[in-house]
């Protein structure tokens, strides 16, 4: 029989989780503070003003979206076909030095941030390239690849080999096979591995204030309103929209993955 | 047979040239970009600067590395080793209740709830996550003004004329820095700890009841060790996350120091490549002995 769980512990279990969710709460009440000049609580008037001046008054922000935007988007199609190629792979065999390849994969993430952003700028120093939306595409294409990889091989794990035999056996080629058995299998893999990478790509900072030079994604442009703030506010405001990108995706991946854990899990 | 046909059955019989083939675009792209560079920064570590021109040689030596070992480069090391085991130790002590509770009383949605409960914030956004820490540790913030309510600002004061970790204000402060790592890492401690939980069979625990043990002896002498594993992973985390990090002490905390922030000065302003690349392999090297640390007690296992 299982018991109920003591008092003392339900306390620690929702004191945890309040500390983990109510600073975020503040990023949306300072967002319609009236005061700019400091972060003063309780605050002393409330206004949506902010929303406005951050669309109309601060041309600032658009390039820096964009530009996060793009990064996000090319480096998810990179790990897309990357991660996507490194699990078939390795699902399917058996041989000398495989896990050290694996390993391989989780180390960008593994190793400190500052660790791959230094190792890289200084591999573009060597090479006397310039920095460019490709220079941070490339630092954000290498730590991206394992989230892609980690969720299309935990599907193949559960897929069947014999399916892709059974298509074989019935006639269909190597590309029909891909085409008709096993992509319909990895779909919501990919799409659930594609969003957080997405998600991982738009929100970096550390290692893309390295590969970045004198560009500014829009983690950059943050980073450097926390340093030396102007207009506090219009910085919560775009703190909003950063949480409503990075987390909207994110929970779709969940629901994405958790719905095919009962469809595509079915073939033993 | 058409040669997509002859192709298929090529690979079928010969699955190992599949996988070479399936296996060369992101090897080659890790092993250039990445490992590359890695190379290329740990070679640089044994190049110096010289001292008067400010210019790169380019010739072996392990000078660069004998000036880590300066009083000043030492202090850094010291302190950021200090901040990731304090950082670490805590995110334990907080991640249990979570993470117990979660795993064997949580059940359907109310499991699914915290699931989603710790992936979230986990996955939000890190900038945004140390920008409400700076307004919460602001001087006028939400935390002053909850002290000032309910009249224990002495308290407050008190803390922060605590000498070495106070400070003028909490956001520019050791404890600042401290709270602000260990919000940001919490979330890779409760998950993996969770995972060990979980594997720790209910009938264990009702066994060691059944022969008379108390409740806190079952957990100093059953849960706990069972739990360690999952514990030592997610510290694999806290700690190399806290080692590597130079953006959460240059906007919370004082003006000393962290091993990420010297890499970053050395590496810009200073234009000491050499000295930043052997930094760099401090915290590389700590971890290595942590990982194989943590593989000796089986930590992998719970990740």
């Amino acid at each position: 029989m299982r018991s109920e769980a003591g008092v003392g512990l339900k306390l620690g279990a929702a004191a945890g989780l309040l500390f983990l969710h109510l600073p975020l709460v503040l990023i949306f009440v300072y967002a319609f503070t009236t005061e700019e000049k400091s972060y003063q609580f309780p605050p002393p008037g409330y206004t949506t003003r902010w929303f406005s001046a951050a669309w109309f008054d601060r041309p600032d922000i658009w390039p820096p979206l964009i530009l996060s935007l793009k990064v996000a988007l090319i480096a998810t199609v990179l790990a897309l076909i990357f991660g996507t190629l490194a699990a078939a792979a390795l699902h399917r065999a058996r041989f000398y030095g495989r896990d050290s390849i694996s390993l391989l994969f989780i180390l960008p993430i593994a190793l400190p941030g500052i660790i791959t952003g230094i190792a890289l700028r200084s591999a573009f120093d060597i090479m006397g390239l310039p920095f460019s939306t490709w220079t941070i595409v490339l630092g954000h294409a290498t730590f991206t690849i394992v989230v892609v990889y980690n969720n299309v091989l935990a599907r193949f794990r559960r897929t069947s080999q014999s399916m892709i035999e059974a298509s074989m056996d019935l006639g269909a080629n190597g590309p029909q096979t891909f085409r008709h058995v096993i992509l319909p299998q990895i779909a919501s893999a990919l799409l659930a591995g594609g969003m957080l990478a997405f998600a991982l790509s738009f929100d970096e900072v550390i290692v893309t204030t390295f590969t970045a030079g004198q560009q500014s994604t829009l983690p950059i442009w943050m980073l450097n309103e926390l340093l030396r703030p102007r207009q506090r506010p219009v910085t919560n405001v775009v703190a909003i929209i950063v949480i409503a990108v990075t987390f909207l995706p994110i929970l779709a991946a969940y629901f994405v993955t958790r719905e095919g854990e009962h469809t595509a899990g079915s073939g033993k | 047979m058409t040669a997509t046909v002859r192709g298929s059955y090529l690979f079928y019989r010969r699955p190992g040239l599949l996988t070479l083939l399936l296996l060369a675009p992101p090897i080659l792209w890790i092993g250039i970009v990445y490992i590359g560079a890695l190379l290329a920064l740990l070679l640089q570590s044994f190049y110096s600067l010289d001292d008067f021109s400010g210019v790169i040689v380019r010739e072996f030596t392990l000078k660069t590395y004998g000036e880590l070992f300066e009083r000043s480069n030492i202090e850094i090391i010291g302190r950021t080793v200090t901040m990731a085991a304090a950082v670490t130790v805590t995110s334990a002590v907080i991640a249990f209740p979570i993470s117990y509770f979660a795993a064997r009383y949580a059940r359907g949605s109310t499991k699914a709830m915290f699931y989603l409960a710790v992936m979230m914030p986990l996955w939000s956004s890190y900038l945004v996550k140390v920008y409400a820490w700076k307004l919460i540790l602001a001087k006028e913030g939400i935390i002053t003004w909850i002290a000032g309510e309910l009249h224990l600002a002495w308290a407050l004061d008190a803390l922060l004329s605590t000498p070495v970790i106070g400070g003028p204000s909490l956001s520019i402060s050791y404890i600042g820095t401290y709270l602000v790592f260990v919000y940001i890492w919490l979330p890779y401690m409760i998950l993996p700890v969770q995972a060990a939980l979980e594997r720790v069979p209910g009938n264990l625990i009702e066994a060691a009841a059944d022969l008379g043990a108390t409740p806190k002896q079952t957990f100093r002498t059953v849960i706990l060790p069972l739990a360690l594993p999952g514990v030592v992973a997610g510290s694999i985390f806290t700690f190399s996350l806290t080692l590597g990090d130079y953006i959460i002490p240059q906007i919370v905390g004082n003006s000393r120091a962290f091993i990420g922030q010297a890499v970053y000065t050395l590496q810009g302003n200073a234009g000491n490549i050499p000295l930043a690349a052997a930094f760099t392999v401090v915290p590389m090297l700590i971890m290595g002995l942590y990982l194989a640390m943590a593989k000796r007690l089986g930590a992998f296992d719970a990740l």
